[in-house]
């Protein structure tokens, strides 16, 4: 089977400094897969090189097919007067020139992926008006309407509360399961650790991936910070903690499958 | 005193003044709309400014002041695309370079203006407009640029607005944001040239700025708040022109400034819509 995502050996320079070091992985088509990494460690890199928006100094991305993006949020006036159908409807058409004609066929198109996100309830509102839970099934459904094979989201909980996290995870696992590759940026696995097939941590600008249960060990995490990392299973949950030389103090409690 | 001056549709100047008035609001409202979205206010004021040392142009070398206008508002606009950046506070440090840079031109043409040519009145002409005193031929040619604005705005509309939105997302959309939003510049440096002929350089950013961030806060789509900012436009170019024909009655022998009228009706326009957005 041909893989949605393939990265080899890639390394990125910004600014003189190496962020990413010989980054390599693979995600199957229909892959729900997280993107793990404190802050700074290189994801949104990642991103933008999966994207072709920052070129690699060495190393390949192959994609199996066209990519949608969903950035973190919108930064737009509330009295801006772009309603979510109209943001949705661009997914489909933004990038072409001409100015749109009235299309019955475009419209039942962007109403059916509004409603495939639960967002057809405020479709007419602004989108500046909505709620971060609410602008990210938007921002989904405007990335998803061109059916892409592969689905890149730029920390999509980060302004989230909890049940709203949630939400948005399982319409992702939803999204995934009718095979679209979903590949999501978090600096905290605590709400996706339970949904996910597999993570890419990323911690120095390196990379470890695999499931959760191979990833997520002491001697794999040691091996990427570079110090010691002590991985405590509790009660079904995980503690991952930096040892006495993580003098950048990370840490992570996240619940096993 | 006359309140209400007679002649107003039979007069040549007025025909020239609400044409040009006419081609300069509606590309500008409409071209203001991006200009709000996009956050670059101040860029089309650096533009305008810009424009002014184009004008002055056209005096020292007795040519079009179409031409010389917009020539350099193209300049301008170039300038701003070499200089600029993806960030905001880049893109403002770029714009007050070239403004800063233009104005200075500005000084030495206006300066020749009146030593070399001996046009005293250059500088209120350029700065401030003089919509009465335009040439008759330059009607038509307005109304056809802004007719050339327009069709070009409506060609980038959709790729426009959405790099408008969030220029990464365009981006991987497939959209070349540089290359659009290099023509966008070339299309504000032509309405921002439009406005300057109508109310002056200075003022030019009340027609480009004004009715489109009024329009932004009562229409209830993109497409919508272009047609209303433009009409809006319209409303205030066509309003100054009669205030200001009608302003030979209230002190005899002196008609009032276009360029005033004009802008007093965008402030009171935009100050109607806030109010209304409130309500």
């Amino acid at each position: 089977m041909t893989a949605a995502l393939n990265v080899e050996g890639l390394r990125v320079t910004l600014g003189g400094r190496e962020v990413l070091h010989d980054v390599g992985f693979s995600l199957e088509p229909g892959a729900f897969c997280g993107l793990i990494g404190a802050n700074g460690s290189g994801k949104t890199t990642l991103l933008r090189t999966i994207l072709g928006f920052t070129s690699p100094s060495a190393g390949r991305v192959a994609l199996g097919g066209a990519a949608g993006y969903v950035p973190q949020k919108l930064q737009l006036d509330p009295d801006m007067p772009v309603r979510a159908r109209d943001f949705v409807e661009l997914g489909l058409n933004g990038h072409r020139f001409g100015f749109p004609l009235p299309s019955r066929a475009r419209r039942a198109k962007v109403e059916e992926m509004l409603a495939a996100v639960d967002a057809a309830g405020f479709a007419g509102q602004r989108i500046g008006e909505l709620s971060g839970g609410q602008q990210q099934r938007v921002l989904i459904a405007h990335a998803l309407i061109r059916q892409p094979k592969l689905l890149l989201l730029d920390e999509p909980l980060a302004n989230l509360d909890l049940r709203a996290a949630a939400e948005i995870i399982a319409l992702l696992r939803r999204v995934a399961k009718q095979g679209v590759t979903v590949l999501i940026s978090a600096h905290d696995m605590n709400p996706l650790l339970s949904a996910m097939d597999r993570i890419v941590y990323l911690a120095n600008g390196r990379a470890a991936s695999g499931t959760t249960q191979d990833v997520v060990r002491t001697e794999v995490l040691s091996a990427l910070y570079g110090y010691h990392i002590d991985v405590i299973r509790v009660h079904e949950r995980i503690l991952v903690v930096a040892g006495e030389h993580g003098a950048h103090g990370h840490e992570h409690v996240a619940t096993i499958p | 005193m006359t309140l209400l001056q007679p002649g107003f549709f039979s007069s040549l100047p007025v025909q020239n003044a609400l044409l040009i008035g006419a081609g300069a609001a509606l590309l500008s409202g409409a071209a203001g709309v991006f200009t709000v979205l996009r956050g670059q206010s101040f860029a089309g004021h650096a533009l305008a400014d810009v424009s002014a040392a184009g004008g002055a142009m056209a005096y020292l070398l007795g040519i079009s002041p179409l031409l010389g206008f917009f020539s350099l508002s193209v300049l301008g606009a170039l300038a701003l695309e070499a200089l600029g950046t993806r960030r905001a506070a880049g893109r403002d440090l770029a714009a007050g370079i070239v403004l800063g840079a233009g104005m200075g031109i500005t000084a030495l043409l206006l300066y020749l203006d009146v030593t070399v040519k001996g046009s005293a009145g250059a500088a209120v002409t350029v700065m401030f407009g003089s919509l009465f005193a335009t040439p008759p031929g330059l009607g038509r040619a307005v109304a056809l640029g802004a007719l050339a604005g327009l069709l070009g705005l409506g060609f980038i509309y959709r790729p426009l607005l959405l790099a408008s939105l969030d220029g990464e997302l365009a981006k991987a959309d497939g959209v070349n944001t540089r290359l659009l939003g290099a023509v966008y510049l070339l299309l504000l440096a032509l309405a921002v040239t439009l406005s300057a002929m109508a109310v002056g350089a200075i003022l030019s950013t009340a027609l480009l700025i004004g009715p489109a961030a009024a329009a932004l806060r009562l229409a209830r789509s993109p497409v919508a708040a272009m047609g209303l900012a433009a009409l809006l436009g319209l409303g205030c170019a066509w309003g100054g022109v009669w205030l200001a024909y009608q302003s030979y009655g209230w002190t005899p022998g002196h008609v009032w400034p276009v360029s005033f009228f004009i802008t007093a009706l965008v402030l009171v326009v935009y100050a109607a819509a806030s109010l209304a957005r409130r309500a």
